[in-house]
């Protein structure tokens, strides 16, 4: 609260990412602007057996580039070397001292908070499978505890085990920057750094913190994820032609690709932004979560709770759905999402539907699970910022059953003011977030 | 305009103590000890052979008739979380879906879900004929495991261990369609998603909210990882019962195990207009985070802790004068033990030696992301019958702990309860509990 009791504006003034397309700001927006594809053959493990054989990594990374300490952060699974890759571009633009005891930027350290929407770290999958392979035996069918155990216990690494938790991304960057306000961890599935900001967002509204670092990171490049997501049949199957896979809309698509990364984005409340005179790209006006309450394997029908979450988002914010200009959509290039997706933006936007623009980078950048929403919601601000909405790339063959304007394949020039981020996650939890370009 | 006060009318726990609150009060009021020889499975080669077991329970009797064959989806964790959930719900008099579909009384939109869950280890065994398939010269070859071994894997396998669906099968169940989230911050989970569903309820975008956690920690996996990180007691394995103490001179690790700590949370308001019966009020959470180097440890001085006991009390805008019970996170582990009460004295200052401290590990374990919401219901059934059990295994403090430790039952007035807890990668959190009154 401010001091007249009133809720606070919530402004965005940092922002930075690891991800596909790039490990900063600029190279991954033009890489997108350009339509890349940051999907290739998977080389973070061996999957060329595997019904897909190809993803959207982070490559060449090292978080040594990013901090003075390096060895903090050695142990940290892909997921939080990228989380504090993307929080240090975010803390600089920001004006926010990262690995200092003491900071001089003036901003204590009770008053930041962090919330991250984070997934596990990859299992040490020498010891996992190793020690299953010692203690089972295929003819009765049972495992042997101590066999287990004799390779488990030497194989399995503490530290490797301990960053394997999902709240060590966070860890990591209170380490980072000294942050003492709330830090917190979700893991809604594909939604969590939607929520994660969009939560961050109501902790500054409500007077817990001056700032948040909010957002996401996540990989699940690793082969039980991989498995996971094959057994469901979730992923694209297309692998002679990795870059076009992901192709959201299209009547051809099969599925999603799986992608990595981090997304940190500086949440202040104008009162503090305003104080230490940093440049403010964006303000967050609205947050809406809502549960399908239907079947963990399907999203409801109609869309449902796709439709509350977009609603009540746009209630938060004070708007109609007459005053949104752009739908940063959740896209995930599967048959159900996109088009129960469509189906729920119509009865969000009713006549205005098809006037709406929609598109979704996860064509380009596949997606990124845990910290999707995160990345997502960046390009939004850039998108604000430039007037310039993305395109949704490998969209030549429109589904005729969707019929809303995707922007295909060129990104398109035009003033963006009010932009939505949703993201649905499995299980039926959805979150949305919608930015608008700041104004005094 | 005050801020909206939310009370607890409902509460759901399983424990190794028993599969529901009652039977878990009952454990706690006699001194019982929850912790056994593991017997999941042989646990001869591990440092700690100790755990807190859940008895054997039929999951199809907490879930409707409709809902049985999802049962087949659920992991323990998930397991765990229903059962206290569908506790929770009956206790409180809410009539959802699960209840009674002719008599629902409750407005699913308004209703929001929040449960802390850990990372779900998956069931070695499971993937055993899969693996067996991927061996090449006795060893596993992912080649292999792509082309033959990941058909053997069930199709639905990965939906059993996503943390977040805990909140999903709970909320399908109880047809709850406002926000849902899923904490993730190991072992202060619970602590965290009451808070946040809290918070949920009093900026009025809910009027209930099925809040806490649940996490079956006895997985071979998970436990071969705590004692590696030594986090566990390695001293004990032929004393069960004296394995986790505590704040005690004499502790040597956390012992872990399985649980579920839920609480229905209410807008007063709701809660008055039906007539329910209102245990507490929470009113006041705060959270941080400890940092240290040396990340599977809080910090020495507990800080992280005392900033966030710190904004609780703020937030209830009391003094520490007013609090008549401490559940501190306790698990045992020296180290974290000591931090943790060095952290507490420094919020509650003159009034360390008077404010009763109750750990609860020693009796239920540490299970997880589900600490906080059996600590916030034994917290409630505290207040309640005017209760304050006595510590367990807390036979002499240790060194440089000056917390009063309760070591004897005794009868109290609790106005203000003060549950905390704090995890291995820092996190923090406060929450206090108010006695109800009008």
């Amino acid at each position: 609260m401010t001091q007249n009791g009133k809720k606070e504006r919530v402004v965005i003034t940092g922002i930075g990412i690891v991800c596909p397309l790039g490990h900063d700001i600029e190279t991954m927006w033009q890489a997108l602007l350009a339509g890349k594809s940051g999907v290739a053959k998977t080389t973070i493990f061996d999957a060329s057996t595997f019904p897909t054989t190809f993803s959207a990594e982070v490559k060449n990374y090292d978080v040594a580039k990013f901090v003075k300490n390096p060895d903090l952060h050695k142990n940290g699974n892909r997921g939080s070397k990228f989380a504090v890759g993307a929080a240090v571009q975010a803390c600089r633009q920001a004006g926010i001292n990262i690995e200092t005891e003491n900071p001089t930027d003036g901003i204590d350290r009770k008053r930041i908070g962090i919330y991250l929407g984070a997934g596990e770290g990859a299992a040490n999958h020498d010891a996992f499978f190793g020690a299953i392979a010692a203690g089972w035996d295929n003819h009765t069918n049972v495992m042997d505890w101590t066999k287990w155990a004799d390779v488990a216990a030497v194989q399995m690494r503490a530290m490797h085990e301990l960053e394997q938790e999902a709240n060590m991304p966070a860890a990591h960057l209170s380490m980072l920057t000294g942050a003492r306000g709330p830090i917190r961890s979700c893991l809604t599935a594909c939604a969590a750094s939607t929520q994660a900001t969009g939560e961050a967002t109501m902790a500054i509204r409500r007077g817990d913190a001056d700032i948040m670092i909010a957002g996401g990171a996540h990989s699940m490049i690793h082969p039980l994820g991989q498995t996971g997501f094959n057994r469901l049949t979730a992923l694209s199957k297309r692998n002679d032609s990795p870059q076009t896979a992901s192709r959201p809309f299209t009547a051809s698509r099969d599925g999603f690709v799986l992608g990595e990364g981090a997304a940190i984005v500086i949440l202040e409340s104008l009162t503090s932004a305003k104080k230490r005179g940093v440049k403010i790209l964006a303000e967050i006006i609205g947050y809406g979560s809502s549960s399908d309450a239907f079947r963990v394997t399907d999203m409801h029908e109609e869309g449902r709770g796709a439709i509350q979450a977009m609603e009540s988002a746009i209630a938060d914010a004070g708007l109609t759905y007459k005053d949104v200009n752009y739908v940063n959509a959740h896209g995930t290039s599967t048959a159900e999402n996109d088009s129960i997706e469509t189906k729920a933006i119509k009865a969000v936007f009713k006549e205005r539907a098809k006037q709406i623009v929609v598109s979704s980078i996860k064509s380009s950048m596949g997606h990124l699970i845990g910290a999707a929403g995160g990345a997502e919601l960046i390009t939004c601000v850039l998108a604000i910022r430039d007037g310039i909405v993305p395109a949704t790339i490998n969209l030549n063959d429109p589904d005729p059953q969707l019929d809303l304007d995707y922007v295909p394949n060129t990104p398109r020039k035009m003033q963006v003011n009010i932009a939505m981020k949703e993201s649905f996650g499995f299980g039926g939890q959805n979150n949305v977030v919608i930015v608008k370009k700041y104004q005094d | 305009m005050g801020r909206t006060r939310v009370v607890i009318t409902g509460i759901g726990a399983i424990s190794p103590l028993g599969l529901t609150s009652a039977r878990t009060w009952e454990g706690l009021c006699a001194g019982k000890s929850g912790i056994k020889r593991i017997t999941k499975f042989d646990p001869a080669k591990f440092t700690c052979q100790l755990a807190g077991e859940v008895e054997e329970y039929k999951i199809q009797q907490y879930v409707p008739k409709s809902f049985r064959k999802a049962t087949k989806l659920m992991s323990k964790d998930i397991e765990l979380a229903v059962i206290a959930a569908d506790e929770a719900v009956r206790d409180s008099g809410l009539i959802t879906k699960a209840i009674d579909e002719q008599k629902i009384n409750v407005n699913p939109q308004r209703m929001a879900i929040n449960i802390g869950a850990g990372l779900i280890s998956c069931d070695p065994c499971e993937l055993a004929p899969a693996v067996a398939k991927s061996l090449s010269d006795g060893k596993f070859d992912i080649q292999k495991w792509g082309k033959e071994g990941l058909d053997l894997v069930t199709p639905l396998w990965l939906l059993k261990y996503l943390p977040n669906m805990l909140a999903c099968h709970v909320g399908i169940i109880h047809d709850i369609q406002g926000p849902s989230n899923t904490i993730t911050c190991a072992e202060v989970s619970g602590h965290i998603a009451i808070a946040e569903a809290t918070e949920v309820i009093a900026r009025g975008n809910s009027d209930i909210a099925i809040a806490g956690g649940a996490e079956a920690k006895v997985n071979p996996v998970l436990i071969m990882r705590q004692c590696l990180i030594k986090r566990t007691t390695n001293k004990h394995n032929n004393d069960a019962e004296g394995a986790c103490r505590p704040f005690d001179a004499d502790a040597s690790g956390s012992v872990f195990g399985d649980g579920g700590g839920i609480v229905v949370l209410e807008n007063l308001d709701n809660a008055t207009k039906r007539g329910a019966k209102i245990y507490a009020e929470v009113v006041g959470t705060g959270q941080s985070a400890c940092i240290n180097p040396v990340y599977e440890h809080i910090e020495p001085d507990g800080y992280g802790l005392t900033i966030a006991i710190e904004k609780a009390l703020a937030q209830a805008n009391i003094s520490p004068k007013d609090i008549d019970l401490i559940i501190p996170h306790g698990t045992g582990i020296p180290q974290d033990d000591l931090a943790e009460a060095k952290g507490i004295e420094a919020a509650i200052g003159k009034e360390t030696k008077r404010i009763p401290v109750w750990p609860t590990k020693s009796m239920l374990s540490n299970t997880g992301a589900a600490c906080g919401g059996l600590d916030v219901v034994a917290a409630v059934l505290a207040i309640r019958d005017g209760i304050i059990p006595a510590a367990k295994n807390c036979v002499k403090k240790a060194i440089g702990c000056n917390l009063n430790i309760v070591t004897t039952a005794q009868k109290a007035n609790i106005r203000y309860a003060l549950c905390c807890g704090y995890t291995y990668g820092g996190q923090t959190a406060a929450v206090i509990l108010k006695k109800f009154e009008n």
